[in-house]
């Protein structure tokens, strides 16, 4: 039996389709994997699932019989629930309140508490979920929270789960917890939908997979008939290269950056505590760690941002006390963590962009005035050699796709200053194209001699680039190794803090 | 939104406020037509109303380059209205006490005056808001009550002409712009303005500062990012929003007043937030919009006299293009709802 049967369906959006003759089905009791690059149209096919959107055309049956689905109630009521990648959770109520929020059961006039209580423990227990219903929300870690989500969904009596993106905000003990939790449900018959771009964990969770490429269908196959270099063939359009080649590392290559005892309190709460590192001409380090563990705050510091209360930074052998961020740009090339906050300027052409940090250069105008025919030709430069998609360097940069925003960045940074390079998320929110190419330039620049420092929420990216890995956790550098000397289950034990069960 | 988009924006702003005014003129028992026609012919009928409609848009011109100015970086400068009399009344004294250097130098040196007095009087404001973080939203309305009452007492008592006006002295014949159409309000000025047109789009774009600026205004932490100080930035913007209101005054007093007259300028400097706004805070957009509310306000004292409409309704009409042009969401509501019913259809 199909719990989910989806047969021609499209949507298009002034025009552009986001679906396209779009076909997917899911058998009752399987794990679904629903994968594409960004912009493929999964999320569009999943609203109108949800009835978040109408689709244009297409039929959709849920357990076999037609339906019409206009809104999130009807979804809800034929059994469908979606878990967002983003939560929205009132923080300082229980898991329980959290859990019966909009349906509370009620026992005359007053709210029915501890029948709800009873209710969810019993969930709880029968798919060994391992959360107190009386624990507050705002106590919980990320982990946690998804699955009161996932809960929440149980609640309600959904046989069918949407899961969007659920492992992105994970630490790998979490993601393995997370799949322990769905092969539990598979048991009982639950049919569940994962919504992802990730190969490894489609792999190692899914049953069957179908894939979306540009707002197509282009197969749906058995997870057993497949791997890993063919699915990203089948998503991407062509074949893609996992391997990256690299030169033999040099311990004994110059210190090009150093952080000693770096420690940042703020409002007398310690955000880094003693943190010191080195990285050296030719190397990458890797910091691997949850995110909101001082990640944003060294970057800061390191990138003259904020003053670090006590410690000191030094490029190339030389301490610097004034650490301004135009201080730190003449020795560090900085690709931001959050390119639409800090890497751009919204309304600027490809061209202003193109210059922001080095526009004082002399190369780009001299008297206070720009050379507009040398920065333009220049930004046409960057934007052959980095394969920026774009109709020319006057086109705002705020409507360029993440990728090729991110690809103009990374030329900017590397063509301007490359000696040290602070890449912070280089590929979020990227397509696997230009994760490919952006880590091919990332490892270019070092074996050309870069001193590049890591920063990725990202661990199967830390582990791939990196030579050495230093792992963060609450301010703290918690573990530093060659990446060679750690195992992925290690890592995650010291991602989170070094507690818990270790080999 | 694309520039084009923008400009059929306000197109069809200025359309549908002509025609709900016309709906208000028609139900207040006026022809609307008459009134339009009378308008027009106000402001553009001939070589003297076209110079009085040019005229009229000179202070308009600097206040709107002023507000564009500062929003070009970000800041909602509403101190306008007092910068203009900080620029104002200095020119007025420059103009009358400085005695026996030519023209050339003469003027000059009272625009550069009224430009440094209004650009720290604004200053004054970005100082404020840098180092107590309060909204320059704030500062600037409070600064104009500073700034009116503080050159009221100027007028009113050290700076005060003989006889019953409450005026400055005259200013020397070596300071006055001269004026271009007799009996008109065109003077000199328009060159200044014009000038300044010129000069406020190569600043901000063909310059690194002002580069920098719009940096600034745009995305305050990618700036942060790229070594620019914002801070210096936002004082800079207020000084230069500050100095334009500045000039504007000093044109006023040389071109047309003479002097300085008590409640000279009332209005200019809010005149000039709808100006800058329907001008996208661009050069040649502000100049664009600046002559169109000159011309409505030429046009309407023109009809005061020429017809029995009162002019007022060219105040309703100007009343209708600012709310429709700075809330785009107006007309983006109607497409939408446009293009739904095309939908269902």
């Amino acid at each position: 039996m199909n719990a989910i049967w989806m047969e021609h369906i499209s949507k298009s959006f002034h025009g552009t389709y986001a679906n396209k003759e779009i076909s997917f089905s899911v058998k009752q009791g399987e794990i679904h994997s629903l994968l594409g690059e960004n912009g493929a149209g999964k999320t569009t096919l999943m609203k109108i699932l949800f009835g978040l959107y109408r689709p244009d055309q297409g039929e959709i049956r849920i357990n076999d019989k037609e339906v019409k689905i206009h809104s999130a109630h009807d979804a809800i009521a034929y059994g469908l629930s979606m878990v967002h990648q983003h939560f929205v959770q009132v923080e300082n109520l229980t898991v329980t309140e959290n859990i019966i929020v909009g349906h509370e059961p009620k026992r005359g006039i007053f709210l029915d508490r501890k029948g709800a209580e009873q209710k969810v423990k019993e969930l709880i227990d029968r798919y060994h979920f391992r959360l107190d219903p009386k624990e507050k929300i705002e106590n919980l870690s990320v982990g946690e929270r998804q699955k009161v989500e996932i809960l929440k969904a149980l609640y309600n009596d959904a046989s069918i789960l949407l899961l969007d993106e659920p492992t992105a905000v994970l630490t790998p003990p979490e993601v393995s917890e997370l799949f322990e939790m769905l092969r539990n449900l598979k048991r009982e018959n639950k049919t569940i939908v994962i919504i992802t771009h990730k190969l490894k964990e489609t792999l190692e969770i899914a049953d069957r997979i179908t894939i979306l490429r540009k707002g197509e269908t282009i197969c749906t196959c058995n997870v057993k008939d497949t791997n890993e270099e063919r699915l990203a063939e089948l998503m991407v359009g062509r074949p893609v290269s996992f391997e990256v080649k690299r030169l033999p590392w040099k311990e004994d290559a110059p210190v090009r950056l150093e952080l000693s005892h770096i420690s940042l309190s703020r409002q007398k709460k310690k955000v880094l505590e003693d943190i010191s590192l080195q990285v050296r001409s030719g190397e990458i380090l890797g910091i691997a760690g949850v995110e909101g563990n001082g990640q944003t705050e060294l970057i800061e510091v390191i990138t003259g941002i904020r003053r670090q209360t006590g410690g000191t930074i030094s490029c190339e052998g030389e301490v610097i006390s004034d650490t301004t961020p135009k201080k730190m740009l003449q020795y560090i090339g900085h690709i931001p963590e959050e390119r639409g906050v800090r890497g751009f300027v919204k309304g600027f052409a490809n061209w202003e962009n193109f210059i922001l940090g080095y526009h004082n250069r002399a190369v780009y105008g001299t008297h206070g005035l720009l050379n507009l025919k040398k920065i333009r030709s220049t930004a046409e430069e960057a934007i052959k050699r980095y394969d920026v998609r774009t109709t020319g360097v006057d086109q705002t940069t705020d409507s360029l796709s993440g990728g090729n925003q991110q690809k103009l960045i990374i030329g900017r940074t590397l063509m301007h200053q490359n000696r040290i390079i602070l890449a912070a998320q280089p590929t979020r929110g990227v397509d696997i194209g230009a994760i490919e190419y952006i880590h091919a330039e990332l490892m270019k620049m070092r074996d050309q001699g870069s001193a590049i420092l890591l920063f990725s929420a990202d661990l199967d990216e830390v582990v791939k680039l990196s030579d050495r890995i230093a792992v963060i956790y609450e301010g703290r550098i918690q573990e530093e190794r060659k990446t060679e000397d750690f195992s992925k289950k290690e890592l995650g034990y010291y991602m989170l803090g070094g507690v818990g069960e270790n080999e | 939104m694309s520039k084009a988009k923008k400009l059929v924006y306000i197109l069809i702003s200025f359309l549908l406020s002509v025609m709900i005014a016309s709906a208000i003129i028609a139900f207040s028992g006026y022809s609307p037509s008459e009134a339009y026609s009378a308008m027009i012919s106000g402001a553009f009928g001939s070589t003297y109303n076209l110079a009085q409609t040019i005229g009229t848009s000179i202070p308009l011109i600097f206040a709107g380059l002023a507000m564009a100015a500062g929003a070009k970086t970000g800041i909602f400068n509403i101190g306008i209205e007092g910068q203009i009399l900080m620029g104002a009344l200095p020119a007025a004294i420059a103009g009358h006490y400085i005695k026996g250097i030519p023209a050339v130098l003469h003027i000059p040196l009272c625009i550069l005056l009224a430009a440094v007095c209004g650009g720290l009087w604004a200053l004054l404001a970005a100082l404020i808001k840098n180092r107590l973080h309060i909204s320059e939203v704030i500062i600037t309305i409070m600064l104009n009550y500073v700034a009116l009452y503080l050159v009221e007492y100027l007028v009113n008592y050290p700076f005060k002409s003989e006889g019953m006006i409450v005026r400055t002295e005259e200013i020397q014949e070596s300071a006055e712009l001269a004026v271009l159409i007799p009996h008109t309000r065109l003077n000199a000025g328009i060159i200044i303005a014009l000038f300044l047109v010129v000069a406020f789009w190569f600043f901000f774009y063909r310059t690194k500062l002002g580069y920098e600026l719009r940096a600034t205004g745009s995305n305050l932490k990618a700036a942060e990012t790229a070594g620019i100080s914002n801070r210096k930035n936002i004082m800079i913007s207020m000084f230069l929003s500050g100095a334009i209101a500045g000039i504007g005054g000093a044109v006023e007093v040389m071109g047309v007043q003479g002097y300085y007259i008590s409640n000279m300028t009332t209005g200019y400097g809010f005149s000039g937030i709808a100006i800058a706004v329907m001008g996208g805070n661009e050069a040649l957009g502000t100049l664009a919009s600046a002559l169109l509310f000159g011309a409505l306000s030429a046009g309407s004292s023109s009809m005061n006299r020429t017809t029995n409409i009162p002019g007022e309704f060219i105040t309703v009409l100007q009343a209708l293009i600012i709310i429709f042009v700075s809330t785009p969401g107006i007309i983006l509501a109607v497409e939408k709802i446009i293009r739904r019913k095309k939908v269902a259809a």
